[in-house]
C-alpha cells in the first residue's frame, strides 16, 4: 500500500523583492484508497503545493520533506517525480503547439510504463478512455490543449490519469470551468480511477459541489501556506455555509 | 516573449544611393538592374546588407570573387536523369536565351554580379502532370566562387513538384527563377545542405501566373552564411502563392531570408510563414535574419496576404533579427496581417511534458519538432520529409537541446 507523506514543507517564488515564502509548514499523509480534499480562499496557496509536489522550477522548497512510499520526492527530476507514480491534473493545463495528442499520450505512456504500450492495444485503450469521458476521437490529431476550451483541457488531464494510472493523483481544480454534464463525465473518471483502492488522491478544489460526486474520506482547510483545520466530508458543508473567515481570521491573528 | 516588430521598410534602400541609410519610401521603388556595375559597392551600413556579414561573403559582393568555377547542376527523377522523362525537359542554354529575365531582375549588387558572371544556365520546363525531379545544385569546392543561374518554368495547367538541393563547398551566387504558367500548379521544396565552409547569396524570382498556385517551402540548415532573396511577383489575377520556410542555425552561423511579395496585381493571395530555431554551444552567435515585406499597390484590390515570423531561441548566445513590414496602397484588401515573435523555449510547455513522465531530452525533441513539423509535415514527398526531420534531429544532438 501506497503512502504519500508532507512533511512541514515550506516553499517560495522568486520575486523582484526576493523569495517570497508561500507554503508555510504543510503537513499532510494520504494513503492509498483515500480521497482528500483541499479547500481554501484564493491565494492561500494550494496551487503551489500542487506545484511543489510535481517538481515546478519556479518554486524553491526551503525546508520539509515529501516522500513516496519513504522515497524523498524532492531529490527527483520532474519527469522521474512521474514515474515513479505522480500525477499532477493542472488548474490551468499547458498548450504544445505542434505536439499531436496522440504522439504525446503515447510518449507519456511509454515513459511511466517503462515501455512501449503494443500498438494494437494502445489504440483501443485511447479510444476507450477517450469515449469514456465523451471526448471526440478528432482531439487525437490535435495539439496538446492547443485551442481547447477550458473543460475540454480539464476532460484531457483526467484522459491521462487514467492512462498513466499514478499511485497518487493531485487534482488542481478539476472541477472548475465544468458544465453539470463535464462535471458528471469527469468525476466519473477519476471515480473510475479510485476504484481499484490502490490509488490516492488529493482533491483541490473551491466546490463542494464535485464532493457530492467524488466522496472525499478527509477535508482540510488551507489558508495562509498550511493546513489550519481538518476534519470528515462534513467539514466541507460548514465551508460551504460559512465560508472561509473563521480560518483566514485565525491565520491572520497567528502570524501577528 | 519579445517581439521585434519594427516600422516602416527598413531593410528597402535604392542601391544606386550608396552609402546612404536613408531607407527608400517604398519597396516599389527598389533599384534594379542586370548590370553589376550599375551597383555600387555595398559598404555594409545600407538597410538592404546591413545584418549581412560582408567580410565573410568571399568577395561575391565586391568585384574580387573570381567567378572562375561552375556550380554542378544536376537533374533526376527518382533517382534517375531526368531529361526525356515524360513532361520533362532539361535544357543548358547560353547567356543571350530570350527566356531568361523574365522571372525577374537582380535587386542587389551580388545577384546582378551573378547574373553579369554566370556561363550557362540551367532551365527545367515542366509540361503536364512529370514524376518529382530533383535538381541539386551543387557549390564548386573549398576556395572556389562560381555564379549560377537556374529557370524552372511550368506549362498552362502543369502540376509539378520540384526539389531544388544546394549543398557541397565553396561559395555560390547565383539566380534562381521559378516562371509559372497560366492556371499551373508547382510545389517547391529548395534546401541549404551545405558543408560547414560553405557561402550562398541566392537571389529567387517568382513570376506568377494567372490562377496558378505555388506551394514553396524553404529549408535552411548548412553553411556558414546563407542569404535568400526572395521576390515574388504576379503575371495575373488569381495568383496564389504559399512561402514556408523554416531554418536551423547553429554557432557561427548566419542564415538570412528576405522575402518581398510584390501585389501589383488584383484578387491575388500569399501566405508567409518562416520558423527558425537558433542554438549555439560555443561564444559563437547563431544569426538568423528575416526580413518579410509585402507590398499592396494601388491596382491590387481583393489581396489577401498573412506573412508570419516565429524564431525559437534554444540557448545563450543566439540572435534573430526578424523584420515585417506591410506597405498598403489601396483600401480595397480581402485581409492582411503580418506578425513576428522571438521567444525562447517555454519552461511552462517543457514542465507539463516532463509531468507525464517524459525525459527532459525527449521533451525538448517534442517541442522543437512541434515548432517545425507545422512546416515540415506539409512536404509531401515521404522521403524528403524524413531526411530533413532528421536532419533537424541531428541539429538538436549538436546541444542536447
Ligand atoms: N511569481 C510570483 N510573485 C509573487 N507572488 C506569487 C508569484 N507566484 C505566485 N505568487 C503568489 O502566491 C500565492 C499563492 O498562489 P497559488 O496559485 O498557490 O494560490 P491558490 O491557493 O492556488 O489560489 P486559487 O484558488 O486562486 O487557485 C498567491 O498570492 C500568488 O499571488
Ligand atoms: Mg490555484
Amino acid at each position: 500500500m501506497s503512502t504519500l507523506e508532507i512533511k512541514d514543507l515550506h516553499a517560495s517564488v522568486e520575486t523582484e523583492d526576493g523569495p517570497k515564502e508561500i507554503l508555510r509548514g504543510v503537513n499532510l499523509t494520504v494513503r492509498a484508497g483515500e480521497t482528500h480534499a483541499i479547500m481554501g480562499p484564493n491565494g492561500s496557496g494550494k496551487s503551489t503545493l500542487a506545484y511543489a509536489v510535481a517538481g515546478h522550477p519556479k518554486y524553491q522548497v526551503t525546508s520539509g520533506e515529501v516522500l513516496l512510499d519513504g522515497e524523498n520526492v524532492l531529490e527527483m527530476e520532474v519527469d522521474e517525480r512521474a514515474r515513479a507514480g505522480l500525477f499532477l491534473a493542472m488548474q490551468y493545463p499547458v498548450e504544445v503547439p505542434g505536439v499531436s495528442m496522440a504522439n504525446f499520450l503515447r510518449s507519456a505512456a511509454t515513459a511511466v510504463r517503462g515501455e512501449a504500450p503494443k500498438l494494437r492495444t494502445w489504440v483501443k485503450e485511447v479510444k476507450d478512455a477517450m469515449a469514456d469521458l465523451d471526448i471526440s476521437s478528432e482531439f487525437a490529431d490535435r495539439s496538446v490543449n492547443e485551442g481547447f476550451s477550458g473543460g475540454e483541457k480539464k476532460r484531457h488531464e483526467v484522459l491521462q490519469l487514467g492512462l498513466l494510472n499514478p499511485k497518487f493523483a493531485v487534482l488542481d481544480e478539476t472541477d472548475s470551468g465544468l458544465d453539470v454534464d463535464a462535471l458528471r463525465v469527469v468525476s466519473e473518471g477519476v471515480n473510475r480511477y479510485r476504484a481499484s483502492g490502490e490509488t490516492g488522491v488529493l482533491l483541490i478544489t473551491h466546490y463542494t459541489r464535485i464532493l457530492n460526486h467524488i466522496t472525499p474520506d478527509r477535508v482540510h482547510v488551507f489558508a495562509g501556506g498550511r493546513i489550519v483545520e481538518s476534519g470528515g466530508p462534513e467539514l466541507a458543508d460548514e465551508l460551504e455555509r460559512n465560508g472561509y473567515q473563521r480560518f483566514v481570521q485565525a491565520e491572520q491573528k497567528a502570524l501577528a | 516573449m519579445t517581439s521585434d516588430v519594427a516600422g516602416l521598410a527598413p531593410e528597402l534602400k535604392g542601391a544606386k544611393e550608396g552609402q546612404g541609410e536613408v531607407p527608400i519610401a517604398s519597396a516599389g521603388e527598389r533599384f534594379q538592374s542586370f548590370d553589376v556595375d550599375a551597383f555600387e559597392i555595398p559598404g555594409g551600413r545600407e538597410e538592404n546588407w546591413r545584418f549581412t556579414p560582408l567580410r565573410r561573403l568571399k568577395g561575391l559582393h565586391d568585384g574580387t570573387a573570381a567567378f572562375d568555377a561552375k556550380p554542378a547542376v544536376s537533374v533526376t527523377s527518382g533517382g534517375r536523369d531526368a531529361s526525356g522523362l515524360d513532361g520533362v525537359t532539361v535544357e543548358t542554354v547560353a547567356r543571350d536565351d530570350a527566356r531568361l529575365g523574365e522571372g525577374g531582375t537582380p535587386a542587389d549588387r551580388v545577384a546582378a554580379a551573378a547574373w553579369s558572371a554566370f556561363a550557362e544556365a540551367t532551365v527545367v520546363t515542366l509540361d503536364g502532370t512529370p514524376d518529382p525531379v530533383t535538381i541539386t545544385v551543387e557549390g564548386p569546392g573549398v576556395g572556389a566562387s562560381a555564379a549560377g543561374h537556374l529557370q524552372v518554368r511550368t506549362t498552362p495547367h502543369t502540376q509539378a513538384t520540384v526539389v531544388v538541393e544546394h549543398k557541397g563547398s565553396g561559395a555560390l551566387a547565383d539566380n534562381t527563377e521559378i516562371v509559372l504558367a497560366d492556371g499551373s500548379q508547382l510545389t517547391l521544396v529548395v534546401t541549404e545542405e551545405w558543408a560547414d565552409d560553405a557561402v550562398h547569396a541566392g537571389a529567387e524570382h517568382y513570376l506568377i501566373g494567372r490562377d496558378a498556385t505555388l506551394r514553396a517551402t524553404a529549408v535552411q540548415l548548412g553553411g556558414d552564411l546563407v542569404r535568400v532573396t526572395s521576390t515574388v511577383r504576379y503575371a495575373g489575377p488569381g495568383g496564389d502563392a504559399e512561402l514556408l520556410g523554416v531554418a536551423f542555425t547553429d554557432a557561427g552561423q548566419h542564415l538570412e531570408q528576405r522575402l518581398l511579395v510584390d501585389h501589383a496585381v488584383a484578387n491575388c493571395r500569399s501566405n508567409v510563414l518562416y520558423k527558425n530555431a537558433l542554438q549555439s554551444d560555443s561564444n559563437d552567435a547563431a544569426h538568423v535574419v528575416w526580413i518579410g515585406d509585402v507590398l499592396i499597390r494601388a491596382a491590387a484590390e481583393n489581396t489577401e496576404t498573412f506573412e508570419f515570423n516565429r524564431n525559437l531561441v534554444l540557448t545563450e548566445h543566439a540572435r534573430a533579427d526578424s523584420v515585417p513590414n506591410l506597405e498598403i496602397e489601396t483600401g480595397e484588401i480581402a485581409g492582411a496581417g503580418h506578425a513576428s515573435t522571438t521567444g525562447r523555449f517555454d519552461d511552462e510547455q517543457l514542465f507539463y511534458l516532463r509531468s507525464r513522465g517524459i525525459p527532459e531530452e525527449q521533451a525538448r525533441r517534442l517541442v522543437v519538432r512541434g515548432f517545425f513539423g507545422e512546416i515540415l509535415n506539409k512536404i509531401t514527398l515521404p522521403e524528403l520529409r524524413e531526411r530533413l526531420e532528421a536532419a533537424v534531429e541531428a541539429e538538436l544532438a549538436i546541444t542536447g537541446a
